[in-house]
């Protein structure tokens, strides 16, 4: 029970094949062992083909593993129906993707009030004001009322990491953040990331191909063809 | 409001011409549902009003006389020809118990009670032959609305008067003041002064009746205080031959409704009803597959938003809501729409659509009933073509809809 307080994430002998049972069968994951603490902010690289974006999606719940089991926030995902996932996955993961996959119909606003809209099934003003803090945070306080569409990639990346705080996740889980941004667009997000860890106390897991990037993580979790090679922690 | 629905507006905003046209179909297969049924409804009842002008929604007269049987052994045969008896005029037997009781039974609404026969009706030289049409004059105008058609005079016919038809007056000579003899087919006669002239419509009826007081026809059919006929209006006339068939069994009297008499129009009300009925049921198909379309559409359209719905924590049947919503809001809005489309429709037509005596077809009011069941309608296809949209959105799989969106 001790570990389940420090532990926003642990992972255990993860296997993820697809096709099983057919002779093209493919493992694509072959035994992850992995533990992520409260507050700690993680990179996670790799090649590209060697299994990041699947560890991603089992540990975003998107997926489910062919084996192996998955604690998050000391609470083991087991075999939990696909609802009690997806309210598991609203309360307590936040997604950053890389092309930040903002709603395009709703207002910078009402996107970061999205995943706190679905919870609770509909508009108060404790979540419209948390949204407005957040966007202040992010340094959008005066673009609320704009749609995607009026913001530019920078802006719409910061929007969308709004959303993912904005029920105040143990872990953020992000794909490629910066991967769509020129180079100081990039430096001012990951900065947000940090300020964000380091303010709030949120755990990160960022999957990146940038070497410098990772460089700036507490840690980097090193993935090859499916198998963790390396944890270590960064030099600063 | 709701999540669902909040997703399920702002999808549909954005779809602007998407929605827009997806509506207005719906709005025309709406109006023209309702009115196509006010049409031919309106049509019906016109057509029904004007056969019921002229005659009763049901009659009773006595029964038929039958032949009377040989008496024989029980399966065995003694005539092989029976012939026809001749049908002579009788008087209802104690018809006055059977008409105190009529105004008791379900859906009547009046009665009059008529003798009737036939006779010549004659004016100097001229002689015609007429039916006699003995009646209450107050109670008859309940069933046939004589006052209505009178071109001239009035119908409050005393003891020696009569009221004819125009053609009767025509060829007597005739107008109102005028003398005429009937002579009965019973060998009797008696003077009528014309105090009103009639025009029926029908100018076989314009020829023929000569409607006085039921004693004089009474006294001159020589049934005394006896009537053939009990005319009977109902509340609702397609109810006419089910009340009928009740009374025959009830009062042991031959009951006629207007609907066995004219089956004809009964059938071509039938098949029109069944003809608009098509029209609808495709009309439904027609929106339905429209609604269908457009939504599945805009699920390929949306496949990246739904997966990120889904990712931040709505479940499958949210996002199956979502869209079932706008299956139903685009069906209200159609209706809501199609209903005032309708009614314009209707009260242009009220103008532009006139029966062959200038009257209007329509009245240019439609049933509040016609508004809530189109829309009843409208709403369920809406959700039923959304259904299979709703079912493939719900469907996605978030990971495929954010990786390749």
């Amino acid at each position: 029970m001790a570990e389940a307080a420090t532990e926003v994430l642990r992972l255990q002998g993860i296997r993820k094949s697809y096709n099983e049972g057919t002779p093209v069968e493919a493992e694509v994951l072959h035994g992850i062992d992995l533990r992520l603490a409260h507050g700690e902010f993680v990179a996670l690289i790799g090649p590209s083909g060697s299994g990041k974006s699947t560890l991603l999606h089992i540990i975003g719940l998107l997926e489910r593993p062919s084996r192996g089991t998955i604690h998050i926030d000391g609470r083991e995902i087991g075999q939990l129906e696909e609802t009690e996932l997806t309210e598991l996955r609203g309360r307590y993961l936040g997604f950053v993707f890389q092309f930040h996959h903002l709603l395009p119909e709703f207002t910078a606003l009402e996107n970061v009030m999205m995943p706190t809209l679905i919870g609770r099934g509909h508009y108060d003003q404790a979540m419209r004001q948390r949204a407005r803090w957040l966007l202040g945070r992010v340094g959008l306080a005066n673009a609320l009322d704009k749609k995607p569409s009026a913001l530019s990639g920078g802006m719409q990346q910061r929007v969308a990491i709004a959303r993912a705080l904005a029920m105040n996740p143990p872990l953020v889980l992000a794909d490629e953040p910066t991967g769509n941004l020129d180079t100081h667009s990039a430096d001012d997000i990951l900065q947000l990331l940090r300020d964000f860890n380091r303010d709030e106390g949120t755990a990160f897991l960022i999957v990146t191909h940038d070497p410098g990037l990772a460089g700036r993580c507490d840690r980097r979790i090193e993935l090859v063809d499916g198998q963790v090679v390396g944890q270590g922690t960064t030099t600063p | 409001m709701p999540f669902e629905l909040i997703l399920a507006l702002r999808f549909l905003r954005a779809g602007h011409a998407q929605t827009a046209l997806i509506i207005a179909g719906t709005t025309v297969g709406v109006a023209v549902i309702i009115f196509i049924t006010a049409l031919i409804n309106g049509l019906q009842d016109s057509l029904a009003a004007r056969t019921l002008s002229t005659q009763a929604h049901i009659t009773l007269r006595a029964p038929d006389d039958a032949p009377s049987p040989v008496l024989a052994r029980a399966g065995r045969a003694l005539a092989a020809h029976v012939e026809a008896r001749v049908q002579r005029l009788r008087a209802i037997d104690q018809w006055q118990r059977v008409f105190r009781e009529l105004p008791a039974q379900p859906h009547v609404v009046a009665t009059s009670a008529m003798t009737t026969g036939s006779g010549f009706a004659s004016r100097g030289s001229a002689s015609k032959a007429i039916a006699i049409v003995g009646v209450e004059p107050e109670r008859y105008a309940r069933i046939v609305p004589i006052p209505d058609k009178l071109v001239a005079g009035r119908f409050r016919i005393g003891p020696g008067e009569a009221a004819i038809g125009t053609e009767l007056a025509k060829d007597l000579g005739a107008t109102l003041g005028d003398r005429i003899r009937v002579h009965s087919s019973e060998d009797r006669d008696d003077v009528f002064l014309v105090t009103g002239l009639f025009d029926l419509g029908v100018k076989d009826l314009n020829r023929r009746w000569v409607i006085m007081p039921l004693r004089s026809a009474q006294s001159l059919l020589d049934l005394p205080g006896g009537v053939t006929h009990i005319d009977i209006t109902v509340d609702d006339i397609f109810v006419a031959e089910q009340v009928a068939q009740r009374l025959a069994a009830q009062t042991g009297l031959t009951a006629e409704s207007w609907m066995a008499i004219n089956t004809q129009l009964l059938t071509a009300f039938k098949n029109q009803t069944m003809t608009t009925r098509t029209v609808r049921v495709f009309l439904i198909l027609i929106v339905a597959l429209g609604i269908a379309s457009v939504l599945v559409v805009s699920v390929v359209q949306k496949q990246r938003e739904i997966g990120i719905l889904r990712a931040i924590g709505a479940s499958r049947p949210r996002i199956m809501r979502v869209f079932l919503i706008q299956g139903g809001v685009v069906g209200a809005a159609g209706a809501l729409l199609g209903s005032a489309l309708a009614a314009l429709m209707v009260y242009g037509a009220s103008f532009a659509l006139r029966q062959e005596d200038g009257s209007p077809l329509l009245t240019g009011q439609i049933d509040l009933s016609y508004y809530l069941s189109a829309a009843a309608v409208a709403v369920l296809t809406g959700l039923f073509a959304a259904l299979a949209p709703a079912r493939s959105a719900a469907k996605l799989d978030p990971v495929e809809a954010i990786r390749y969106g």
